[in-house]
C-alpha cells in the first residue's frame, strides 16, 4: 500500500503486543450494523506515473493564464511571482510543519509570522496585523464580527455596493442570525457618493465597509468616508488591494480603523480561487478584539529574544462560544509567501509594480475606448482595473475573446442587473505592450 | 564527546557561544559526560553549530538601503505621472518602508529560519487531533502544474473543464465516504465547515418554521471551534458531560434534549480517541426529538472505509481534507473543510457547486434556498486537488488500509506507552489516545508540559498537551498510519527515559534547541506584535 510502512511481520508483532488477534478486532467498538462491510465506491488506485498522466490530462482541458492572456481580476490576479517565493514556500520545514504551539520547535514559523505581521502593518499603515485569515471575503465578514464586539450597542452595518459582490454575500451569510441590519449603499456612479453615504450612517452604525480600489477598479473617497465615520463613531473598515499600496495612501494614513483584503496578489498562484490569504490589520486599541492567531515577541528563560503565539484568550480553543471568532487554522503558508514576496520587492519594487499596473491599465483603457461603441462606464479614477461599456452582450463578447486567446474580463451582469453590457478588465504588471495591443485588436474584431 | 557545565573553558569565548541558548549553560568537552543527556541529543547539539547567526536577525534588521532582490521590467507603454492619473490626495508620498534585502541574504534568512522548525519531513510529529501524516511529494508537483495552478476562479466554465471534472469527482467521492448525498467544497477549513453546516441547519429549521430550535448541544470534550461556530450561526450552546469512560453521558444528553434542540455536534471517534459505541442510541434520541446530528470530521482518519457518518446517523459533517487526505499543514494552514449533508439539507448548501450535464461540467449558482456563501470563490482548490491525488493514489483498498494502519499504529503505541504513562480511558483506542501525566505530576512533579518539552530534545515533536480539557495533564498522541514500527518503538523508549529523569532538569527542557521556555506571560502582558524601528 502506498505510504504504509507496516509489513505483514510488523503487523503481527504489533498485534501481539496489543494483545489483539486481528486488526478488525480493533474496530469492535464500532457497532456491527454501522460497519460498511464493502469497499468504498471510489476509483481504483493509481501509481504515481498513472496519477501524473491523469492530472496532466485534466490540466490539458483547462485554459490557464499561461494558455490565454489573463485580464480577469475581481480579487484574484495574474501577478508575477518571483522564484524565491516558491523556493522558500517549498521548504519542507515550513510547509510540512503545523501550528506553532510548541514555540521551541517552531521558531522558524513564529519569526516568519512576526515578520509577516510587521510587513502587513507597514503596507497598511496600521499598528497591528494578525497572522492571517482564510481569504478576502471572509476577512470582511470577520472584520464586521470584530466591529460588533467593539460597538456592542450598535446594530447597523453599512457597506458600499461597490464592494466585491461575493464579499457582500459572504457578509450577509455570516450575519444571517446575529440580529444586525446590513444597509447597502448604491453606487450607480461607480463609487460611493459621500452625500448618499451620509444619509445612512448614523449613531446606530457600527461600521462602514468600503473597498478601495473597489470592485469596478475605481478609487473611493476614503477621506470623506473616514470623516463621516469619525463624526458618527462608526468603525471604518477598508478592503484593500495590497499591490495598490505601492502607490496609494495607506489605510492608516486615511483614517481606517481596520484594513482587510485578499492577499493572493502577494505571491500566491490563482489556483482557481484558493487557498488564498486573508489580510487583517487594525489600530492598537482593538488588538484584543482581532480574530485569528497572533505572534508576539518575548524572551526565553535565558533572556533570549524569541516568539510565541499570544493573546490566545481571544481564541476559540480557550474562549469557546465567547471567542471573537471561530477561526482555528490561519493561512500560514501564504502568509509566508506574502512575506517573501514583500521582502523580495522591497519599497521600490512594490512601488514600481503598482506603477506598472497603473500605467498599463490606463494605456489599455485609452486604447479600448478608441473602439467605436466602447467607453469607460464610470468617470472615476481607477488603479489596475477599469470597467467598460460595450455594445451588445458582454458574455458573448467574452466568449469570442476566449476563442481568440484572451480571458477578457468579468461580465458584470451576473452581479449587477443594470450593468449587463459592462466588463471589468484587470491589468497586471505582467501584461506586455504586445499583449495589450493584441487584446485591443481582438476586442475590436469581437464587438 | 560530552558536555560540562560552564567553566573557564576556551569555547566560552567562541563567537559560536551566542548561537544558541543552551550554549550559555553547557559547553562541549571531549573528556566527560553529563549523565542525563542522551546520545541523540549530542547529535542535535552538534547540529546547532551549523546554524547561522544570521537567522536570528529580523528582515528589518537586515535591511540595507539600496539593496533589492526583485527587479521589475521597464515600462513598455507611454509613462505618465501617477499624479496625473490619480487624484493627488489619493497618492502616498513614499512607498511603505519595507525592508531592502538582496536575494542571497533573503534566501539565507529563510533557509536558516526553516532549520528552527520541526516538520513532518524532518521529525516524528504525533500531534493529536492534527493527523500529521506524510505529505506525498507528487501532490506538490501535480498541484503546481500551470494547467491547474494558474486558473482564475472566475474564468468561464468551458475554459476549465478539467478542473471542474476533478471537483465534481471530489464532491462524489466525499459524499460516498460520508454516506451522505450532497457536498459543498466551499469552506476553507474545518471550523469554517462547521459554521457553514450550522447555517445550513438554521436555514432548514427556519424554512420549516421551527423557530424555537435555537440550541446546539456539544460534548465537553469537543474542539473549541464547535461552540464558537454555533455562537456565530446564532445558536445558544449547551454543554453535555462526558462520562468517566470518556463517552457522552447519555443521561445528561437526554436531560438536555427538548423541542429547542436544533443540532447535536459530535466528534466520533471523540477527542479521547474512542468510538461512541452508543452512537445509534444517541442519533436516534436526537432524531426523535426533531434535531439534526452534526459530525465533526476531524477524526475521520480512524473510520474512512470502515464506517460512514451517514450510516451511523449523522445528518451533516465536515471534512478536514488537510488532515485525513494529507494537505500539507503549512505551519498553520491552509486547510480545506468541505461539508457533506443529507438530501433534505442539500437545497441550503452554499453556492456554487459543480454539476454535470451530459459530458459537460458547470458551476451551478441556481439554488434559491442557499445560505449564500461563506467566502469568495470556489474553495481551497489547491488542497482539494492534493486530497484528490491522495484518494486516487490509495483507491478503495488503500483508503481502508490507511484507516486500519492508523488505528493499528495508535493501539500499538498505546500498548507501549501505557507502562510509562497513565492512559485513563482503557487499553484500546481508535486513531489516537490521550495519556495523562497526573500521577507522575503528583509523584515526581513531572507534568505533561515537561514531557512535551523534553521530547523536543530527542527530536520528536510533542503531542498535543492539555487537550481535551476533560483529561488532566493530557498528552494526546496520534501517530498516523505513515509511521513505522521502529519509529513508534523509539518514541516509546524515549518517553520511558524521560519519565526517569530528574524533575528539575525536565522543568528547564528543552536543553538543546535554540530557545527554551519562552515567557508567555510577558508576551501577553506587554504585547510586542511587530518590529518597530
Amino acid at each position: 500500500m502506498p505510504y504504509i510502512l507496516n509489513t505483514e511481520a510488523d503487523r503481527k508483532a504489533m498485534l501481539e503486543k496489543i494483545g489483539a488477534a486481528s486488526v478488525s478486532e480493533l474496530f469492535t467498538t464500532i457497532p456491527q450494523p454501522f460497519q460498511l462491510n464493502r469497499a468504498l465506491n471510489v476509483p481504483e488506485s493509481l501509481c504515481e506515473m498513472e496519477l501524473q498522466q491523469h492530472i496532466i490530462e485534466l490540466a490539458r482541458r483547462n485554459a490557464s493564464a499561461d494558455d490565454a492572456v489573463c485580464f480577469l481580476g475581481g480579487g484574484s490576479y495574474d501577478h508575477f511571482i518571483p522564484s524565491v517565493v516558491d523556493v522558500v514556500a517549498s521548504r519542507s520545514e515550513f510547509y510540512t510543519a503545523y501550528t506553532p504551539y510548541q514555540a521551541e520547535a517552531s521558531q522558524g514559523s513564529l519569526q516568519a509570522f512576526f515578520e509577516y505581521q510587521t510587513l502587513i502593518a507597514q503596507i497598511t499603515g496600521l499598528d497591528v496585523s494578525n497572522a492571517s485569515l482564510y481569504e478576502g471575503g471572509s476577512a470582511v465578514a470577520e472584520s464586521v464580527l470584530m466591529a460588533i464586539s467593539i460597538n456592542l450597542d450598535r446594530s447597523k452595518v453599512v457597506i458600499a455596493e461597490s464592494v466585491h459582490p461575493e464579499y457582500r454575500l459572504t457578509l450577509s451569510t455570516y450575519l444571517a442570525n446575529l440580529n444586525k441590519q446590513i444597509v447597502t449603499v448604491p453606487t450607480p456612479g461607480g463609487a460611493i457618493d459621500p452625500a448618499e453615504l451620509a444619509k445612512v450612517v448614523d449613531d446606530q452604525t457600527l461600521c462602514v465597509i468600503v473597498q478601495h480600489p473597489n470592485f469596478f477598479g475605481n478609487l473611493e473617497a476614503v477621506d470623506a468616508v473616514s470623516s463621516l465615520c469619525k463624526a458618527k463613531g462608526a468603525l471604518f473598515v477598508s478592503s484593500i488591494d495590497a499591490i495598490s499600496l505601492g502607490i496609494l495612501k495607506r489605510p492608516g494614513q486615511y483614517g481606517a480603523d481596520i484594513a482587510v483584503g485578499e492577499g493572493q496578489c502577494l505571491g500566491t498562484a490563482m489556483q482557481f480561487g484558493g487557498p488564498y490569504l486573508g489580510l487583517m490589520a487594525c489600530r492598537d486599541e482593538f488588538v484584543r478584539k482581532i480574530p485569528g492567531r497572533i505572534v508576539g515577541q518575548t524572551t526565553d528563560r535565558n533572556g533570549k529574544r524569541c516568539w510565541v503565539l499570544t493573546l490566545q484568550t481571544r481564541e476559540q480553543h480557550i474562549r469557546r462560544e465567547k471567542a471573537t471568532s471561530n477561526i482555528c487554522t490561519n493561512q500560514g503558508l501564504f502568509a509566508l509567501r506574502a512575506s517573501v514576496y514583500l521582502a523580495a520587492l522591497g519599497p521600490q519594487g512594490l512601488r514600481e509594480t503598482a506603477n506598472l499596473c497603473l500605467q498599463k491599465a490606463h494605456y489599455l483603457a485609452d486604447e479600448l475606448c478608441k473602439i467605436p461603441g466602447v467607453s469607460l462606464k464610470f468617470k472615476q479614477p481607477f488603479f489596475k482595473e477599469f470597467t467598460v461599456q460595450v455594445p451588445g452582450d458582454a458574455p458573448a463578447l467574452l466568449a469570442k475573446l476566449l476563442k481568440a486567446g484572451y480571458h477578457g474580463g468579468l461580465a458584470l451582469g451576473r452581479w449587477y442587473a443594470t450593468l449587463g453590457n459592462c466588463v471589468t478588465i484587470a491589468v497586471t504588471e505582467k501584461r506586455t505592450r504586445a499583449e495589450l495591443d493584441g487584446f485591443v485588436a481582438a476586442f475590436r474584431a469581437s464587438v | 564527546m560530552g558536555l560540562w557545565r560552564r567553566s573557564g573553558h576556551p569555547f566560552s569565548r567562541s563567537p559560536l557561544a551566542s548561537a544558541s541558548g543552551w550554549f550559555t549553560e553547557y559547553l562541549l568537552s571531549t573528556d566527560g559526560i553529563v549523565p542525563a543527556l542522551a546520545e541523540g541529543e549530542r547529535l542535535n547539539r552538534i547540529g546547532i553549530f551549523m546554524i547561522s547567526n544570521q537567522s536570528t536577525d529580523l528582515l528589518f534588521e537586515m535591511s540595507h538601503s539600496g539593496r533589492r532582490c526583485h527587479l521589475t521590467p521597464a515600462c513598455d507603454v507611454p509613462m505618465r505621472e501617477a499624479k496625473s492619473l490619480l487624484p493627488a490626495d489619493a497618492v502616498a508620498d513614499a512607498p511603505p518602508a519595507l525592508p531592502e534585502i538582496g536575494e542571497i541574504d533573503l534566501i539565507r534568512h529563510y533557509m536558516n529560519l526553516s532549520k528552527r522548525n520541526m516538520s513532518i519531513d524532518t521529525n516524528f510529529y504525533p500531534l493529536g487531533s492534527c493527523t500529521m501524516k506524510y505529505n506525498p511529494k507528487r501532490h506538490e508537483r501535480l498541484s503546481n502544474l500551470p494547467g491547474m495552478a494558474n486558473l482564475h476562479p472566475l474564468q468561464s466554465d468551458e475554459s476549465c473543464q478539467g478542473m471542474l471534472a476533478m471537483l465534481w469527482s471530489m464532491q462524489n467521492i466525499l459524499g460516498e465516504i460520508a454516506g451522505l448525498e450532497a457536498v459543498s467544497l466551499q469552506p476553507a477549513a474545518g471550523a469554517h465547515g462547521e459554521l457553514a453546516a450550522l447555517l445550513v441547519a438554521e436555514a432548514y429549521f427556519r424554512d420549516r418554521k421551527e423557530h424555537a430550535r435555537k440550541r446546539v448541544l456539544i460534548p465537553d470534550s469537543a474542539h473549541g471551534t464547535n461552540p464558537a461556530s454555533a455562537a456565530i450561526a446564532g445558536f445558544d450552546t449547551v454543554s453535555i458531560k462526558s462520562g468517566t469512560n470518556g463517552l457522552v453521558d447519555l443521561a445528561d444528553l437526554k436531560s438536555k434534549i427538548d423541542d429547542r434542540t436544533a443540532v447535536f455536534m459530535i466528534t466520533n471517534p471523540n477527542t479521547i480517541g474512542l468510538f461512541e459505541s452508543q452512537i445509534g442510541e444517541i442519533t436516534k434520541m436526537i432524531h426523535d426529538a426533531g434535531g439534526l446530528v452534526y459530525l465533526d470530521g476531524a477524526n475521520m482518519n480512524a473510520i474512512v472505509g470502515v464506517t460512514r457518518p451517514g450510516d451511523f446517523g449523522a445528518d451533516m459533517m465536515h471534512y478536514n481534507v488537510h488532515k485525513t487526505f494529507t494537505g500539507p499543514h503549512g505551519a498553520g494552514g491552509p486547510g480545506s473543510g468541505p461539508i457533506a449533508v443529507r438530501g433534505m439539507l442539500a437545497p441550503y448548501l452554499p453556492t456554487p457547486n459543480v454539476v454535470k450535464d451530459g459530458e459537460t461540467y458547470r458551476l451551478d449558482y441556481n439554488q434559491p434556498k442557499t445560505i449564500g456563501r461563506v467566502r469568495s470563490f470556489f474553495g481551497n482548490v489547491g488542497i482539494l486537488l492534493r486530497g484528490y491525488c491522495y484518494i486516487r493514489t490509495l483507491g478503495p483498498k488503500g483508503l481502508r488500509s490507511m484507516t486500519e494502519n492508523a488505528v493499528l499504529n495508535a493501539n500499538y503505541l498505546l500498548a507501549l506507552v501505557k507502562d510509562t504513562l497513565d492512559v485513563p480511558h482503557g487499553d484500546r483506542c481508535m486513531h489516537e489516545f490521550v495519556a495523562s501525566a497526573s500521577k507522575l505530576k503528583r509523584a515526581k512533579r513531572i507534568s505533561a508540559m515537561e514531557i512535551a518539552k523534553r521530547l523536543l530534545d530527542f527530536g520528536y515533536h510533542a503531542p498535543t498537551v492539555y487537550f481535551p480539557l476533560v483529561v488532566p495533564e493530557a498528552l494526546m498522541i496520534e501517530p498516523t498510519e505513515t509511521e513505522s514500527k521502529e519509529t513508534l518503538d523509539a518514541f516509546a523508549a524515549t518517553l520511558l527515559k524521560i519519565v526517569a529523569e530528574d524533575a528539575e532538569f525536565l522543568q528547564k527542557a528543552p536543553h538543546t534547541l535554540s530557545i527554551s521556555r519562552p515567557n508567555d506571560a510577558k508576551a501577553f502582558k506587554e504585547p510586542v506584535l511587530r518590529w518597530k524601528a
